[in-house]
C-alpha cells in the first residue's frame, strides 16, 4: 500500500487530479442541497422585509451586541412552545441578513416579543431595565434615547439588502426616508406605511429627532408577529 | 526513503518503512479497541441515515424510515401535557367563577396556573404580586380603573387597554394644555385642587378657581366627587393611587399632556382558561370585587 502511494506522491500531475477529485465530492456534498433551496424554506404568509425603522433598529440590536444574551430562536421543545408561542420557523428569517438565531438565553428569548409590552415598557425597561424588572441584570441603554438616528446612508443600507435578496421594491426604496419618519410620528398618516409593510408599529418618538431608541422599540414590536399562526394557509408547514 | 520494515532493537515497535537521513519513524497504530470502535460508529451512522431525515432528495428530503419529525414531536408533546391539564383547564374554562370557588381543588389549580402566568406575563409592567409600577396600575389594591370583579378583570386581560384588538378598553383623556383648552395658570389651578381631594394640599391658598374648573371640565368624567368613572376609564382621582405621580410638577403635567398608557390584548397569547385563571389570581391578589348581582 505504501509502495502504491508513493506513485502518487512522485508524480504530480496524477497528484493533482486526485486532489481536484477528493475535493470535488466534499465540495458537491456541501453545494447541491443548495440547489434545491427554493424547495426545503417553505413558503408562509405574511413575512416581509423590515421597515426603513425597524431595518436601521435592527442594525442597532447587533451594534449593540443584545444577540450576545438573547436568542430569537424559539426552540421546538415543549417548555419553549408554552412559554414564548409557536416555535420559530425558518422562513420567519428568511430576509435576516445575518439571522439571529442561538441558543445563548442570559436573557430571554425575542423571537416573539412583539406586541407582549408597550412601547412605553420598553422605553421605561430601556433606560433602566430593573426600573420594571428588579431582578434584571441587562444593562442600561438610555443613551440610545439621546442618540439621533443616522439616517444618510438608510436608502444604500436597504439597497445593500436587496442585493443580497431581501425584496425591496423601488417604491419601497423610494419612500424609506418616509417612512422612516411616518413610524416614528403618531400624528402621522400611516395608511401607506402599513400598505408597503402590514403590522408596522409605530413608535412615540416625539423628540425634535427620530432616535436610535426610535429604531430599536420598532424592530422589537414587529419580531415575531409577521406570520399568523392561526391562519389555515399556515397550518400545514412542512417539515 | 523507503527502507525495509524491521524490529526497533531498544522499543520493541516497528518501523514504519521509511528513512529520512538517518532517522526512521517507529509505526506505533491506534490501539485496536479505539479504532474497532470508530469503525463500529460509521457503522451505526449508516442506521441513522436510513431510519431518521438525513439527506437532501429531489424537492424535498429523506425523511427516513421511522417518519420522525422535530415538529410532530413537539406537537405531540404539547398535546399530551394539554391533555393531561385538561382535566382540569377544561372546566375551569367551562364553569362559572362561581362554580370554580366553590370546588377548592379546581380553584387550587386556577390560582397555580394563574400565578404561572402572570409571572411570564404581567409582572414585568404590573410587578411581582400585582405591586404595580409607574405607569403600570396596581393589581393588589381596590382602586381600579375598569372595574375589579372577575368578569372586568377577565375582560381587560382579553382585550388590553387601548390595545389593537376591536373590542380594547378605551378612554382618552383630552391634552388640555397642548390642545389648549386650559391656560397654563388654570391648569396649575386645577392641579392644586386636585391635590386637595387626596389630601396632599400643594401649599394651600385658595382653590376655590380650580375647583370651579374641575366642575366644568373634569368632574363629566371623573366625578363631581373626583370618584371616577368606570364606564369611561376614568380613574378616581380622590385616592393618592397616581399612575404617573402624584406631586404638582406631575399632575400638572398629566392634565396639560396626558401619557395613556397601553396594555396589550392577551386573547390571542393565552387560551381562554388562562386568562380565567389569571382573571381568578389577581382578583386573589387583594383588591377583587364581588360581582355584581
Amino acid at each position: 500500500m505504501l509502495i502504491r502511494h508513493e506513485t502518487i506522491e512522485k508524480n504530480s500531475i496524477l497528484l493533482l487530479v486526485l486532489t481536484l477529485l477528493t475535493i470535488s465530492v466534499g465540495g458537491l456534498v456541501e453545494v447541491v442541497p443548495l440547489f434545491t433551496i427554493e424547495t426545503t424554506v417553505e413558503h408562509v404568509r405574511g413575512v416581509r422585509p423590515y421597515s426603513p425603522l425597524e431595518s436601521r433598529g435592527r442594525d442597532i440590536y447587533i451594534r449593540e451586541g443584545c444577540y450576545t444574551c438573547h436568542s430569537q430562536q424559539v426552540r421546538a421543545l415543549r417548555d419553549e412552545v408554552e412559554r414564548y408561542g409557536h416555535y420559530s420557523i425558518a422562513a420567519e428569517s428568511m430576509y435576516d441578513h445575518p439571522f439571529q438565531w442561538g441558543s445563548k438565553r442570559i436573557g430571554p428569548d425575542l423571537a416573539r416579543v412583539g406586541g407582549k409590552y408597550s412601547n412605553d415598557w420598553h422605553i421605561a425597561h430601556m433606560a433602566d431595565p430593573r426600573s420594571v424588572v428588579p431582578e434584571s441584570l441587562m444593562p442600561r441603554y438610555a443613551f440610545l434615547a439621546a442618540n439621533r438616528l443616522d439616517t444618510g446612508d438608510l436608502t444604500a443600507r436597504l439597497k445593500a439588502q436587496k442585493a443580497v435578496g431581501v425584496p425591496y421594491t423601488d417604491e419601497q426604496l423610494a419612500a424609506a426616508a418616509a417612512d422612516l419618519r411616518t413610524q416614528a410620528d403618531p400624528a402621522a398618516d400611516n395608511t401607506a406605511l402599513l400598505k408597503r409593510y402590514p403590522k408596522a408599529v409605530t413608535v412615540p418618538g416625539g423628540g425634535p429627532f427620530v432616535t436610535e431608541l426610535d429604531a430599536l422599540v420598532a424592530y422589537l414590536q414587529v419580531l415575531g408577529t409577521m406570520v399568523d399562526f392561526a391562519d389555515p394557509a399556515n397550518e400545514n408547514l412542512r417539515q | 526513503m523507503p527502507t525495509k520494515i524491521e524490529k526497533d532493537a531498544i522499543s520493541g515497535h516497528m518501523t514504519t518503512g521509511h528513512e529520512w537521513d538517518g532517522l526512521k519513524e517507529l509505526n506505533q497504530p491506534l490501539p485496536k479497541w479505539w479504532l474497532y470502535i470508530f469503525y463500529a460508529t460509521i457503522v451505526w451512522s449508516l442506521g441513522y441515515f436510513v431510519l431518521y431525515p438525513s439527506v437532501p432528495w429531489f424537492n424535498s428530503y429523506f425523511h427516513g424510515t421511522l417518519g420522525y419529525s422535530t415538529r410532530a414531536a413537539v406537537d405531540a408533546d404539547v398535546a399530551a401535557v394539554t391533555k393531561q391539564r385538561a382535566v382540569h383547564m377544561d372546566r375551569i374554562k367551562a364553569l362559572s367563577y362561581r362554580d370554580i370557588r366553590q370546588d377548592q381543588q379546581l380553584m387550587a389549580v386556577a390560582l397555580t396556573a394563574g400565578r404561572i402566568a402572570f409571572a411570564e406575563n404581567c409582572q414585568p409592567c404590573h410587578g411581582a404580586g400585582g405591586g404595580g409600577n409607574p405607569g403600570y396600575p396596581v393589581l393588589a389594591a381596590d382602586n381600579w380603573i375598569w372595574g375589579g370583579t372577575l368578569d372586568d378583570i377577565q375582560r381587560t386581560i382579553s382585550f388590553g387597554v387601548r390595545s389593537t384588538h376591536e373590542n380594547t378598553r378605551l378612554s382618552v383623556m383630552p391634552k388640555f394644555g397642548a390642545d389648549g383648552i386650559l391656560k397654563p395658570e388654570e391648569i396649575r389651578a386645577v392641579a392644586a385642587y386636585v391635590m386637595t381631594l387626596y389630601g396632599a394640599p400643594a401649599g394651600g391658598g385658595d382653590t376655590s378657581a380650580g375647583q370651579a374648573l374641575y366642575a366644568a371640565n373634569c368632574a363629566v368624567c371623573h366625578g363631581d366627587k373626583a370618584q371616577g368613572n368606570r364606564e369611561l376609564g376614568a380613574p378616581k382621582l380622590a385616592a393618592r393611587a397616581h399612575l404617573y405621580g402624584d406631586d404638582l410638577p406631575a399632575v400638572t403635567a398629566q392634565i396639560a399632556n396626558p401619557r395613556q398608557g397601553t396594555m396589550p390584548a392577551w386573547n390571542a397569547r393565552l387560551d381562554a382558561a388562562t386568562i380565567k385563571a389569571l382573571a381568578l389570581y389577581v382578583h386573589g391578589l387583594g383588591g377583587g370585587e364581588p360581582d355584581r348581582p
